[in-house]
């Protein structure tokens, strides 16, 4: 027990007392305090278990600086299945609120006593590269044994399992000036940056304004002057509890602002967090700067903390960080701690200070308040495991030791500005040699820094150094350089030892800087101990780069509203309604829902889709195709237009009369298909795949607009505006026919591939004579405002025909047992037209078309192409898997040579029998010849087929 | 987010707006049937890969929908200038 509340200071309200608990145990704060403070208030310096060797550590800092004290918080289950519980936040910046649940991590089974801490008794084992060396082999041992042994002893706190009932709300900002940081440094920039009457956005990562000023009473008059005024002010938005977590291209600005997660909660009402997207017109950095540690032996031993973390308890929050506590410095602002410290009535007993030539006015200062003064000295190694019982130390760390008996250790190694945002927005850093820090240089954005993070800050004065001169050598130590990963000086030494030169490779070797606090406290001290071992000046290492995020945010304040319904938009067709009431059972087809079957009582999908497919084959089916694609093609070029892009000829299409068409990529792969109307002479009503529909639009416009500009051609996409009906099977026809009106229907009137403009139902329709089943069948455009009302009128005047609603389920089937391909399913984009069977679609004639070119490379027509064959398993009830892979000889060795794979297979009610499709290595002249295809646990005998087309070959049925 | 500005709209608008659209300033041949094999090659696969000034296409899709150019720094993704379609190199 070494922390405890001093009887008065403070910015806490002492009137206000708050009940928490830490691992289960009851505490005490105020409303003021974050849970790390009212922590080590109750003597509580353990806060947790280290990532590697499970070394008990307390807190470190006071800010997000914080590696050690990371806490899981359970914000409690307020509904059956519901998870609050956020692992891995930092303890400082914790609030604290009335009922507060926090919980350690990495520990087991109890926080003081951690088995895992045997992993610092065989430390010897885990030395840098310790991963990249030992887990190589066998990969089996890896999975199963290495990887779950780690992962459960090295580990951070656990991911909740439950969903995240909460909600995140997400907004953009413009102004002309964000400042990021609320120091006095930031208040200024925005006071000043307000004055030209602009919108000005402050941000700060605290629950108050104030950053560094917090922590030095005499600068609060001074803080809560301009505080007031920067509220006054109508052109100023101020968001505390905000991080500025990355900062991107031309002055974009992400931030998170925490909106109840500082409040009970049952207190807590809306949206936990809102994501902020600010576009500044000039942004202002004012970060300030991070305090670095001190590397010696022992120097995470709970009770060793930073000296600035010492002093913002002490002045901020009121609290003593023990009884004896003495200051090691390198840095005059160690001084000036141990000074405000003994001022708030902290027991500061000594400085120890490596250098001998400290500025006279702090020894003065100090030997006037009492201190006893160690110039010249370094501590060298600190006694007590769980906290500290007292340090030794020497003059320049090798000479004759002394003891000291203290309960804190408080470590002042100079500052870090903290220069993340700037890095990054690709702004140049600097050396400076004072600050022993890189420094913001020439910005690429319009951005300043300003503060201690532009270097503009009297910190004092001090010296930079890698580790503080010891007795011992590196190898020997156990000197903490990354807390949060478990690095040591003797790990970066051993990395250059063992060839690494670049800060890149030591950094990854090491994982020095890799853990979520991205070596907010570590990446200066690793700088300084590679320079040291190489030889070298640090500005010849390098320096790692920063990327956001600056602090971990969570995954729901990223996603913010896109979740659920709104996580992708569901397209649904002006018929979805009726195939709801009436059953069906939906899948989705790129964003489109669409009816797969319609199931009759207990039918499952196997009895449905087998009544379905007869149906449409016996008398006739509906089906709702308003999916599909659908492109108007205008202008007096457009069958010129249509003749560059498809595959096939165009310009001799007449009025009235529906072709086919097959649409390359400019490689020469097939990209899409679909049938389309020329309406008039200058007018084409395009249809595409459902999924490829603005894909296609995109294609076309680019040729139209880059490469044809000549042509007068007006694409409009038209997939919503129209919906369809198709109407297929043998009665389709009688279906039909008393709706029709302006229309002759008679077959030679009214051939397959044709399309009549007139009325159905009183409402206008093109009505297509198409079939994608091999039954005679009619596709019904009509307004999609009318689609529903049609589908139902189709549906009654089909009731005497016995007409029977189908879903893509039998689509698939019915279309199989015809061979016709689904692109994007039979084809993969490395199919030609010959590769699918489809030579016939390609006009040869034509001098040009989009993928012409392409298709006389030497290797498209070179032996061993995958081609589109049919597949009929041996024995008929065999239903091959789709993306199953096919092999000529099942004996041989693995890895077996793979021919080709399933595309389609389906059971055909109408055959009695399994089919399928398959892309097979020369497929076609395999006919006849039988493949075969492992499953787990046996292999399933197939004949090829060259012909896809397994029903009705000739044709006759659509012939009617 | 890039801001982007539309030489057709002339607003800058955020990167959502527009689809990328690969190097500009490469024409399809008039007569692809007379090219060999390899100088059809380098039309369909070779591009510059500057490190640099880069010329190319952007379409301002959820716009005004047409299609310019752009010179982009690929280093500091800085926008040097939008021109439209069609017009000479820059
Ligand atoms: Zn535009």
């Amino acid at each position: 027990m070494s922390g405890y509340r001093l009887p008065a200071g403070g910015r806490i309200d002492r009137a206000a007392p708050l009940d928490f608990t830490f691992d289960g145990r009851a505490y005490r704060g105020f409303a003021g305090d974050n849970l790390a403070s009212a922590l080590v208030a109750s003597g509580q310096m353990l806060f947790g278990r280290s990532f590697k060797y499970h070394r008990p550590r307390g807190i470190l800092g006071m800010g997000t600086e914080e590696p050690n004290a990371l806490v899981t918080v359970d914000r409690g289950a307020t509904a059956p299945g519901w998870g609050r519980a956020t692992p891995n936040l930092r303890a400082p910046s914790v609030a604290l609120y009335q009922g507060l649940n926090a919980q350690s991590q990495n520990r087991f089974p109890s926080l003081r006593f951690d088995l895992g801490a045997v992993n610092d008794r065989l430390g010897a084992l885990f030395p840098a590269g310790f991963y990249n060396k030992t887990f190589m082999w066998p990969r089996s041992a890896w999975e199963k044994l290495y990887e779950p042994a780690i992962r459960r002893m090295a580990g951070l706190g656990a991911s909740p399992t439950t969903r995240d009932p909460d909600h995140y709300d997400a907004t953009y900002a413009h102004c002309e000036v964000l400042v990021v940081g609320g120091g006095l440094a930031g208040i200024e920039a925005a006071l000043s940056a307000a004055q030209d009457g602009g919108r000005v956005i402050l941000i700060d990562e605290q629950d108050e304004l104030g950053g560094g000023a917090l922590a030095d009473r005499a600068l609060w008059g001074e803080l809560a002057d301009k505080t007031m005024a920067l509220r006054r002010l109508g052109n100023v938005t101020v968001l505390t509890r905000t991080t500025a977590f990355g900062y991107y291209h031309q002055n974009f600005v992400g931030a998170v602002e925490q909106l109840t997660d500082h409040l009970a909660p049952e207190q807590a009402k809306g949206a936990r967090e809102r994501l902020w997207r600010i576009r500044a017109g000039e942004v202002v950095l004012a970060q300030g700067a991070i305090e670095r540690p001190l590397v010696f032996d022992g120097n995470d031993v709970p009770g060793v903390m930073l000296s600035s973390a010492g002093r913002t308890l002490a002045v901020r929050y009121g609290v003593a960080v023990g009884r004896a506590v003495a200051v090691m410095a390198v840095h005059d602002s160690g001084w000036r701690d141990a000074m405000a410290m003994k001022a708030a009535g902290v027991g500061v007993v000594a400085v120890i200070d490596l250098r001998s030539d400290v500025a006279p006015d702090l020894v003065a200062a100090a030997r006037a308040a009492g201190i006893a003064l160690h110039l010249g000295h370094a501590v060298t190694s600190v006694s007590g495991r769980h906290g500290v019982s007292g340090v030794t130390f020497a003059a320049n760390g090798t000479g004759h030791a002394q003891q000291l008996a203290v309960d804190a250790l408080l470590m002042a190694g100079g500052w870090t500005p903290t220069v993340h945002l700037w890095s990054h927005a690709k702004g140049s850093l600097r050396w400076d040699a004072d600050w022993g820090a890189y420094l913001p240089d020439v910005a690429q954005e319009n951005c300043r820094a300003v503060g201690a993070g532009a270097g503009a800050w009297d910190m004092g004065s001090g010296l930079a150094l890698g580790t503080l001169p010891g007795p011992k050598p590196i190898w020997q130590t156990k000197a903490f350089v990354d807390f949060q990963n478990d690095v040591k000086a003797r790990d970066i030494d051993l990395a250059v030892r063992e060839g690494m030169r670049s800060i890149e490779h030591i950094k990854r070797y090491t994982t020095n800087g890799m853990a979520t606090d991205q070596g907010k406290t570590s990446n200066l001290n690793g700088l300084q101990i590679a320079s040291g071992s190489l030889a070298k000046p640090v500005t010849d290492i390098g320096l790692t780069t920063f990327r956001p995020p600056y602090t971990p945010q969570t995954f729901g304040a990223l996603m913010g509203h896109h979740k659920d319904a709104l996580f992708q938009p569901i397209r649904k067709t002006v018929i979805d309604g009726w195939a709801a009431d009436h059953g069906a059972v939906f899948e989705n087809v790129a964003q489109w829902r669409r009816a797969r079957y319609f199931p009759q009582g207990s039918e499952d999908m196997h009895a449905a889709v087998a009544r379905e497919c007869l149906a449409v084959r016996e008398r006739v089916g509906m089906f709702d195709a308003s999916t599909l694609g659908k492109i108007e093609v205008v202008g007096p070029d457009a069958a010129e237009f249509l003749n560059r892009m498809y595959t096939n000829p165009w310009k001799a299409l007449q009025p009235g009369r529906c072709r086919y068409g097959l649409l390359l990529r400019e490689d020469g792969f097939i990209t899409d298909d679909g049938v389309s109307a020329r309406l008039a002479p200058d007018r084409f009503h395009l249809t595409t795949t459902t999924g490829g529909a603005a894909r296609v639009l995109a294609m076309m416009e680019d040729y139209l607009q880059t490469e044809w500009s000549d042509l007068d051609v007006w694409l409009t996409s038209t997939t919503e505006q129209w919906a369809v009906i198709a109407v297929q099977g043998p009665l389709a026809r009688a279906v039909i026919a008393p709706l029709v009106e302006g229309i002759d229907l008679s077959p030679s009137a009214f051939p397959h591939m044709a399309i009549r403009e007139g009325r159905i139902c009183g409402v206008p329709t093109r009505l297509f004579r198409v079939s994608f089943t091999g039954e005679l069948g009619f596709e019904v455009n009509v307004p999609a405002e009318h689609g529903r009302m049609v589908w139902q009128a189709i549906h009654a005047a089909g009731q005497a025909h016995g007409i029977t609603p189908y879903g893509t389920e039998t689509m698939h089937v019915l279309r199989a047992e015809k061979g016709y391909v689904i692109v994007g399913q039979d084809t993969d984009g490395t199919l030609t037209p010959d590769d699918a069977g489809m030579a016939w679609a390609v006009g040869t004639k034509k001098p040009d078309f989009v993928g012409k070119r392409s298709l006389s490379r030497p290797d498209m027509a070179a032996p061993g192409r995958k081609q589109l064959v049919g597949l009929l398993t041996e024995d008929p009830q065999d239903v091959l898997e789709e993306g199953a892979q096919i092999v000529a000889d099942p004996d041989q060795p693995v890895p077996m040579t793979m021919l080709g794979h399933v595309t389609s297979s389906y059971h055909s009610a109408t055959l009695g029998r399994s089919i399928a499709m398959a892309v097979i290595a020369d497929g076609r002249a395999r006919d006849g010849q039988v493949i075969h295809v492992p499953m787990p646990g046996r292999t399933i005998r197939a004949r090829v087929t060259a012909s896809t087309v397994f029903y009705d070959p000739e044709g006759s049925r659509l012939d009617v | 987010m890039l801001l982007i500005h539309c030489p057709y709209c002339e607003e800058d608008r955020p990167e959502v707006e527009f689809v990328y659209g690969g190097e500009a300033h490469i024409a399809r041949p008039l007569d692809p049937a007379a090219l060999s094999d390899e100088d059809w090659e380098h039309y369909l696969y070779i591009r510059r890969n500057p490190r640099g000034r880069h010329h190319e296409r952007w379409r301002h899709t959820h716009g005004c929908g047409r299609f310019f150019n752009a010179v982009r720094d690929t280093v500091s993704d800085r926008f040097e200038q939008t021109y439209k379609a069609g017009e000479p190199r820059r």
